[in-house]
């Protein structure tokens, strides 16, 4: 089996208008940066980006890019805004979340780890200690008011849990250190963050890969993610971070 | 108004410091963002495992220069160091780790706490959005076996933080169980707040000044050690 593709924009030929797609990444660690350019260069519309801890506050020129071009509907995250509220006031992202013209849902980080997890294992749904006692247990917390809703509780042993639902987005945009033809990864440190999880979970996972090599050169001992879940490759080169958040 | 007086308390820092002496040997640990992140500087050489929820247990300190490495950051987006013994994984095994109460002590800065553990720190109402940055606070709320909350005591302007009542969107209701100020080491108990410590120069008086609920003062209140 051979997973690569020939080029970037070709691997990402058949996103539609519309599609939900992961990226993952820890602020600027491990965010598939060249697969977020590609997907600018086509300037499909419509889109909903489903993170997991702010790869949109590393990729900040990406994100300055994805908003100006009027291609976001709707972010989901865990943290997704500036830090200090007078540098939130000049982020297009905010200021589109403050106007209603991108919807921005927020869930604990560990339910957003979760909800991958369980999409890519068959779980449709889980209990969950956590936000319980804050208005994440109340109903969805977003921006649209409308898009509030309820969400059901339960007491198990006497603890009470809220439920919450898996995602499994149509695509997911992976980063990964090395990589084979078959699709097996490897990451770097801190940068697995998001990425595993993600990859299960999509309909669809095209991983970029700093270092591609063939098939039988990685160990099966170093595969974090084992080829199953990997479509699509392309090698990329190594990106460039500033490391800061504020 | 009392409550408005600006007390001299200690620095971020030795905040931090005292959270540090705190913590026991042994121990695993996850620091927040803010004053907590600071706690990191007063345990090296300790037998104290930081787990950064990125996916890293045995986290190091700080990383300068060189030896900085944009795919080694730790939760507060900071590059760090490994250790021997670090390990990496991933965010599902990361959270499953800590709402799994494996973690023995988390500690998190705090907009507002109240008498009764109740703590907000995840969204500023000034701000006038109902969406904030939630990032991994609620899950080591539920998770960890301990909440210690480092602070400083009241705002910028004087204001209680220190509160009867929440007016902030809660993070989590009744989990914390220490509270360490730029004033005082506070305990939480089913009676009300207890005040252990007070910091260098500062009476039991000063701390209720700045206090919105009535503080039990310990039989054994002592100044600080450092």
């Amino acid at each position: 089996m051979d997973k690569v593709f020939p080029s970037i924009d070709e691997a990402i030929a058949d996103i539609k208008d519309g599609a939900m797609i992961a990226v993952p990444g820890f602020f600027a660690c491990g965010v598939p940066r060249a697969l977020l350019q590609a997907i600018i260069k086509k300037g499909t519309k419509n889109l909903t980006l489903t993170c997991g801890c702010g790869p949109l506050l590393g990729a900040t020129d990406e994100l300055k890019a994805l908003v100006q071009n009027g291609q976001l509907k709707k972010v989901i995250d865990s943290y997704g805004l500036y830090r200090s509220a007078s540098k939130g006031m000049q982020d297009p992202f905010e200021q589109a979340v403050r106007a209603g013209t991108i919807e921005f849902e927020v869930y604990p980080m560990g339910t957003m780890a979760e909800k991958y997890r369980a999409g890519g294992a068959g779980i449709p749904a889980f209990y969950t200690p956590t936000g319980v006692g804050s208005v994440v247990e109340e109903g969805i917390v977003t921006n649209i008011e409308a898009n509030r809703g309820q969400k059901e509780t339960r007491i198990i042993n006497g603890r009470k849990y809220v439920l919450e639902y898996a995602l499994e987005p149509d695509y997911a945009f992976v980063h990964a250190y090395m990589g084979d033809r078959e699709g097996n990864l490897r990451y770097a440190k801190t940068a697995r963050n998001f990425n595993h999880v993600m990859a299960a979970a999509a309909r669809v996972t095209i991983a970029e890969v700093e270092n591609l090599v063939d098939s039988g050169a990685m160990d099966g001992d170093d595969v974090h993610t084992p080829g199953i879940y990997v479509h699509r490759m392309i090698q990329v080169p190594r990106p460039k971070f500033a490391i800061t958040i504020d | 108004m009392a409550e408005k007086t600006k007390l001299k308390g200690l620095s971020r820092e030795l905040i931090a410091l005292r959270v540090a002496s705190a913590l026991e040997d042994g121990t695993y640990v996850n620091l927040g963002i803010g004053i907590p992140t600071l706690i990191s500087d007063w345990i090296e050489g300790r037998d104290i495992i930081l787990q950064s929820e990125i996916g890293m247990l045995k986290t190091g300190p700080l990383a300068t220069g060189n030896a900085i490495d944009q795919d080694l950051i730790n939760a507060s987006c900071q590059p760090v160091t490994s250790m021997l013994g670090t390990s990496y994984f991933d965010i599902a095994e990361s959270f499953g780790m800590i709402r799994g109460q494996h973690i023995d002590v988390a500690v998190m800065g705090a907009l507002q706490i109240n008498d009764k553990g109740d703590y907000a720190g995840w969204s500023n109402p000034a701000r006038g959005l109902f969406v904030g940055n939630i990032g991994g606070s609620m899950d080591l709320c539920a998770g960890a076996k301990k909440l210690y909350i480092a602070m400083e005591h009241t705002t910028r302007d004087g204001d209680y933080k220190v509160v009867k009542n929440l007016s902030y969107p809660a993070t989590a209701l009744g989990m914390v169980s220490m509270l360490f100020t730029d004033l005082a080491v506070i305990e939480i108990t089913s009676k009300g707040l207890v005040l252990l410590e007070v910091a260098p120069g500062i009476s039991a008086e000063d701390v209720q000044s700045v206090t919105e609920p009535k503080l039990i003062i310990s039989k054994d209140l002592q100044e600080m050690q450092f």
